[in-house]
């Protein structure tokens, strides 16, 4: 090679890479929240190492990933706390080593013992919790009706509620609305929600994924989101302060992301530093405020770390109180899950 | 010579055409894909009311927005091949196709916001007077007509464009000299002879309108399914790769259909 060319064929390879050429690299299939460099880069630059992320959306979509995929391709997974063992299930999960994640230092609620433990053996750490419940523009909205679902189905509102486009959490708010916890829902029960289900459909001007829900509630095309929380909202609250979440009396839905190592991965010990990282009072605060979506951090000690205005946001004290009343994601096995998918198609197109 | 081609076809056609049907006739059980070869998936889609409406979805849609960018392409075109001075041309056509610079995802969010309650449109048509209070568009099928129209009438105007400046102005002229006045020289006589372009046009705009994605789902607010967001719920959401390969291939025969009618009515193999 001769000598002028280097310094392009260097430059090139900056700018290919975007950034410094580290000594490792760690492959991660995360949420959008993990993509943002305010969470990345610490780690980054204490490790020399860069975190290459692929965003999914769905655990279906995330094991068909994994499922398409060499050994080696992937060390890190970000997964709904509820659908660890179906992971596990089909291999696609590495045991966590013991003391990775500081779970003594958690809110005792967002353990989920049972779902990140398999025949004993732990395989992920649950890292950020959250609601879905009740979004809404409180300057549009009268604050007291967001203490009952009710307020939905009583035709106040209709034409200015979204719905957010999942399944899971909707048909179990629905299902709360109706008396019925999400523990027992199944294919039998499932079909005396279709008269609600579509009476909210009726009422609702949209049924939107997170950006549209979000761009809805920002521009005053819906006052009100079931299925959203401070997940949804707190992204939005510098610029409108009017924006706020509730959980209503019949309850909401927790919501539990969790972090494994991939199986096959060729750096276990820098993949379980990854999470050491994530689940740390630092990488916990990062990760509540991230850029993507906030959430409650399932580490309590960082909130030695968030600010006053960022707990006020997150609604830290009253945590206490809204994990009492919060029930656990439906688990639907197979027939009830095709079940509740099609009783959501037969929603989205009547 | 014409291996390269026929190993091209091969590779990125045939075999993943074959994949994909034999695909289309396995099952899921639970969560696991059984291989079989039963038509149950084909069957669904035309007893399943959500699964078949979004085949008619997909068609009434497609139909509107094709026959939309017809009418309103062809006089654009029209007007810059005939109106517009030839060293103005070049410049007006890009200035026409200047939204294709722009994302197609960007293009839809911005289409959202322009057609919302509180939108440029909506506050023109209530602030002049023509409606009393906004109305709802976004969200609706409208909205989604409107985002495709507007793409799909500069690929159109594009095509007929084409067509029109390679039209020689002795037939404009031998019927002027016959004395047809200048609506029945459109109508009769240039209008027949650009229909080769038009025809190109609107099979492309069919094509590409049935198989997008994007926007019925960011301006339709979900409100109904056409046929590529009811693959897309397979794939994203129920991981039934046997069910999504069924609709695709529906679809396909649907486009291939279109074709065939296309190339009959105007003998495409001589455009």
């Amino acid at each position: 090679m001769k000598t002028p060319t280097r310094p392009l064929v260097a430059t090139c390879a900056l700018l290919i890479s975007g950034t410094p050429l580290a000594a490792d690299e760690l492959n991660a299939l995360i949420w959008c929240d993990h993509a943002d460099p305010a969470l990345l880069e610490p780690f980054e630059t204490a490790n020399d190492v860069r975190v290459n992320v692929k965003e999914y959306e769905g655990t279906a979509a995330g094991l068909t990933l994994l499922e398409q995929s060499r050994p080696g391709d992937w060390d890190i997974m970000v997964i709904d706390a509820v659908d660890v063992p179906r992971a596990v299930e089909r291999g696609f999960l590495a045991p966590l080593p013991e003391g990775t994640a500081p779970t003594g230092d958690y809110f005792p609620e967002v353990l989920f013992t049972d779902s990140v433990t398999v025949d004993g053996t732990v395989y992920a750490a649950v890292e950020k919790f959250g609601y879905n419940t009740l979004a809404y523009n409180k300057a549009a909205v009268d604050p007291a009706d967001m203490a009952s679902l009710e307020a939905l189905w009583s035709g106040k509102y209709d034409g200015r509620i979204a719905i957010y486009d999942y399944y899971l959490p909707v048909l179990g708010l629905v299902g709360l609305q109706a008396g019925i916890d999400t523990a027992d829902l199944d294919a039998a029960t499932l079909e005396t929600l279709r008269a609600p289900l579509m009476d909210l459909r009726a009422a609702s001007r949209q049924v939107s994924d997170v950006v549209a829900s979000q761009t809805a509630l920002a521009t005053g095309e819906v006052d009100v989101l079931i299925g959203g929380g401070e997940w949804l909202t707190a992204v939005l609250n510098a610029e409108n302060p009017d924006l706020d979440w509730t959980i209503p009396e019949e309850g909401a839905l927790l919501w539990a992301q969790s972090i494994a190592i991939v199986e096959g991965t060729e750096r276990p010990e820098l993949a379980a530093k990854f999470i050491e990282y994530i689940t740390s009072p630092e990488g916990q605060a990062r990760l509540a405020t991230s850029s993507c979506y906030w959430g409650m951090p399932a580490n309590k000690a960082a909130g030695d770390v968030l600010g006053d205005a960022e707990k006020a946001i997150l609604r830290w004290d009253e945590q206490v109180d809204y994990l009492s009343r919060a029930q656990l994601y439906p688990v639907p096995d197979a027939d009830t899950d095709a079940a509740m998918q099609d009783l959501w198609t037969d929603m989205l197109q009547n | 010579m014409i291996a390269p081609a026929l190993l091209w076809t091969l590779v990125f056609f045939v075999v993943p055409f074959a994949a994909m049907v034999l695909m289309s006739l396995a099952h899921l059980e639970g969560r696991e894909v059984v291989q079989g070869y039963a038509l149950d998936n084909y069957l669904r889609i035309f007893t399943d009311p959500s699964l078949r409406k979004g085949i008619f979805v997909s068609l009434e849609i497609t139909a509107l927005v094709t026959v939309l960018s017809v009418l309103l392409a062809w006089p654009l075109a029209w007007i810059i091949a005939s109106r517009v001075p030839p060293r103005w041309q070049r410049l007006v056509l890009l200035l026409a196709v200047l939204p294709f610079w722009t994302s197609y995802v960007v293009r839809s969010y911005s289409w959202a916001l322009v057609l919302g309650e509180k939108g440029v449109v909506m506050n023109v048509l209530v602030g002049i007077g023509l409606l009393a209070e906004p109305v709802q568009i976004m969200a609706t099928r409208a909205a989604t007509v409107i985002g495709f129209t507007h793409f799909f009438v500069m690929l159109l105007t594009l095509t007929i464009y084409s067509n029109l400046i390679q039209l020689s102005p002795n037939y404009a002229r031998a019927a002027e000299d016959l004395g047809a006045p200048k609506w029945k020289v459109i109508w009769l006589v240039i209008l027949p002879l650009t229909l080769p372009g038009v025809m190109t046009g609107a099979f492309l705009t069919f094509v590409l309108c049935i198989g997008d994605y994007i926007t019925p789902q960011i301006l339709g607010g979900n409100n109904e399914l056409t046929m590529p967001q009811l693959i897309m719920l397979q794939l994203g959401r129920r991981g039934d790769f046997p069910m999504a390969s069924a609709l695709s291939i529906v679809l396909m025969a649907i486009v291939t259909l279109a074709y065939l009618a296309s190339a009959r009515w105007l003998r495409m193999e001589r455009v």
